[in-house]
C-alpha cells in the first residue's frame, strides 16, 4: 500500500523544503516566559513554534534516601494530558509519556544539572527534593526538546523558600537563595525521514517519522544522554551524522536560554 | 584504586561474560527462549500471531508486536522489586519493541497480535539487552519472518575504560557510562540505543564498534542454539 502522506513529505523534503518552509536544520522560533507560576518556587514556559510547554519546580524538605545520605535528589515527571493533543487520553500514564519523562530526567540528571551534596542540610536527617513536573499545554511536535529546556529554564529561577523554627518551611517567602545549578543539559532532537536528517519536528512530521535520536548536550559538547526512538534502525555513520547535528543546535538553544 | 588492567572481574576490555542459550523451553508459547550471560537470565515467550482485542487496536495491513518486560520479583540483587511494573519497565516495554520491530515482516498478519513476554530471573546488569536477546531467539522459534536476529549487549565506560558488557558493580559506578546497544549485525542497522553518563564524541564512535564486534559473538550463540533445536539434537 502506498502511503500518500509520507510520499508527499519526502517530495518535499527532496527539494530541501519542509511543509512550513524551514530548512533542515531550521528551529521554528523559540520563546521562554520566566516565572508563569507563583506557587511553584521556579517556573517556565517555553514555546517551540505553537509547541507550548509549561514546568514548574516545588521544594520539598525530606530525609535523604539511606544510600546517599549526604545527598537531595531531583524528580522529573512528564504529564500528557488530554489538552494538549486529541492523540492524548484520561487514565494512567502511557509509555510514551513515562518514556519522555525519564528521557528528560536522564539528562538533567546525568548531566549533573544540580549539585545533589548542596542540596543536604543534614546529614541523614534533611534535604531538599527539587520536583520538576512538566505539562504540555499545546503539542504541535518535538515536546522532549521543549520539556528538556522548560525543565532548565524553570530550575534557572528557582529560589528556595524561608526555612522557620522546627525545620517548617514557609513556601509564602523566599530565601532569595538561587538553587546550585552546577550543569546545563539540553536535549536536542534528531529525526531520519526517509534519507532526511531534520531538526524540531512539527507533528505532521513526526507521523512520518522513521528513527529518531534524542540526545542530552553539556556545555563543552559532550554527551550526557541518549534514546533512540522510531521504527527503523540506524548505522553507525547515521547515528554520529545526528549527534554532530545534535550538538550543532544545542548550541543555538543554549542562546535563548540565557538571554 | 581501580585496577586498571584487568575489569572487577577480570575480564578484558572487550570481553563478554559467559553465555548460554536455549531455544523452546516454554512448550505452551508458540516460540520461546532463554538467554544467560554472566549471572543475568532472561526466558523469553511468544505468543501468536493470534487475533487482537479489542478490534480497534488492529492494524488494516499488518500485525502489531506488544512487548512486555518484567522482572521478577526475587531477580534484584538488593529489595524485593514490587509485582506489578514500574515506570522504567514500561520504558524498557517500550524500547524493546523498538528494537525488535525493524527486522520482523508482519505484513501477513493484518488484524494479529505478536505477544512476546520476557521475564528475568536473575540479573546482573544487562537485563534489557538479555531480554531483547532471548526475545530474538523466541520470536525465530515461533516462525515469524525475519530479515535478521536482534542481538543486544550493553556497553560503556566503568574504571575509565571502555568496555563491553557491564556487569553490576561497573554499571553502578560514579561517573561510569552505561549504553545498551541493539543491532542487526547483517545490515548493522542499530535499533536500540540509550545512554547515560558523561561521552564524548569519540568516546561513542568507539563504543559502537565494541558493540558490534560484541553482538557477533552473542550472534553465534544464538544461531548455535537455534540450531541446536531444528537440527533433531535435542
Amino acid at each position: 500500500m502506498v502511503d500518500v502522506v509520507k510520499e508527499h513529505m519526502l517530495s518535499i523534503l527532496k527539494k530541501g523544503k519542509r511543509s512550513d518552509a524551514r530548512g533542515f536544520e531550521d528551529f521554528r522560533e523559540i520563546k521562554i516566559e520566566y516565572n508563569i507560576s507563583k506557587s511553584a518556587e521556579g517556573s517556565a514556559k517555553v514555546s517551540i513554534g505553537d509547541t507550548e510547554v509549561i514546568a514548574g519546580v516545588k521544594l520539598e524538605l525530606t530525609e535523604p534516601f539511606p544510600d546517599t545520605p549526604d545527598e537531595g535528589g531531583i524528580m522529573i515527571n512528564v504529564e500528557l494530558r488530554p489538552m494538549s493533543s486529541p492523540d492524548f487520553e484520561l487514565g494512567p500514564p502511557s509509555h510514551e509519556a513515562i518514556e519522555l519523562s525519564r528521557v528528560v530526567d536522564r539528562a538533567i540528571r546525568e548531566g549533573h544539572a544540580l549539585d545533589f551534596k548542596k542540596l543536604c542540610l543534614k546529614k541523614g536527617e534533611s534535604c531538599w527534593m527539587v520536583i520538576i513536573d512538566i505539562y504540555p499545554v499545546n503539542d504541535a511536535g518535538n515536546l522532549f526538546d521543549a520539556a528538556g529546556l522548560a525543565a532548565m529554564a524553570a530550575l534557572q529561577e528557582t529560589k528556595f523558600p524561608k526555612i522557620e523554627e522546627n525545620n517548617v518551611v514557609n513556601y509564602k517567602e523566599s530565601s532569595g537563595k538561587k538553587l546550585p545549578l552546577k550543569a546545563m543539559p539540553l536535549c536536542c532532537t534528531v529525526v531520519k525521514i526517509g534519507d532526511y536528517f531534520i531538526v524540531d519536528p512539527d507533528n505532521e512530521e513526526e507521523k512520518e517519522v522513521d528513527a529518531k535520536l534524542v540526545v542530552g548536550i553539556l556545555e563543552d559538547g559532550n554527551l550526557c544522554s541518549m534514546q533512540k526512538t522510531g521504527e527503523m534502525g540506524l548505522d553507525a555513520n547515521e547515528l554520529e551524522k545526528m549527534v554532530d547535528l545534535a550538538i550543532k543546535k544545542t548550541k543555538e538553544l543554549r542562546k535563548v536560554l540565557s538571554k | 584504586m581501580v585496577n586498571v588492567t584487568k575489569r572487577i572481574d577480570g575480564r578484558k576490555q572487550d570481553e563478554l561474560r559467559p553465555m548460554e542459550a536455549k531455544v523452546g523451553i516454554i512448550k505452551r508459547a508458540n516460540g520461546s527462549a532463554m538467554f544467560k550471560i554472566g549471572n543475568t537470565i532472561a526466558i523469553a515467550a511468544v505468543y501468536g500471531p493470534r487475533e487482537l482485542y479489542p478490534g480497534f487496536l488492529q492494524h488494516p495491513t499488518k500485525g502489531i508486536l506488544r512487548c512486555e518486560y518484567n522482572m521478577m520479583a526475587f531477580s534484584g540483587s538488593g529489595d524485593r522489586v514490587k509485582p506489578g511494573g514500574s515506570r522504567r519497565a514500561k520504558e524498557i516495554s517500550l524500547v524493546t519493541q523498538r528494537a525488535l520491530l525493524p527486522v520482523l515482516d508482519l505484513s501477513a498478519y493484518a488484524g494479529a497480535v505478536i505477544d512476546v513476554f520476557i521475564e528475568l530471573v536473575q540479573t546482573d546488569a544487562g537485563t534489557r539487552c538479555a531480554g531483547i536477546t532471548a526475545a530474538a531467539m523466541a520470536l525465530a522459534d515461533a516462525g515469524i519472518p525475519m530479515k535478521d536476529l536482534i542481538t543486544a549487549v550493553s556497553v560503556g565506560k566503568a574504571g575509565g575504560k571502555l568496555v563491553t558488557d557491564l556487569n553490576y558493580l561497573e554499571d553502578s559506578e560514579e561517573g561510569g557510562v552505561d549504553l545498551p546497544l541493539a543491532m542487526s549485525t547483517r545490515t548493522g542497522q542499530v535499533t536500540l540505543l540509550q545512554m547515560d553518563g558523561i561521552l564524548s564524541k569519540e568516546e561513542l564512535k568507539e563504543l559502537l564498534a565494541l558493540g558490534k564486534k560484541a553482538s557477533e559473538k552473542i550472534k553465534e550463540v544464538q544461531v548455535k542454539a537455534l540450531l541446536d533445536k531444528f537440527s533433531g539434537k535435542e
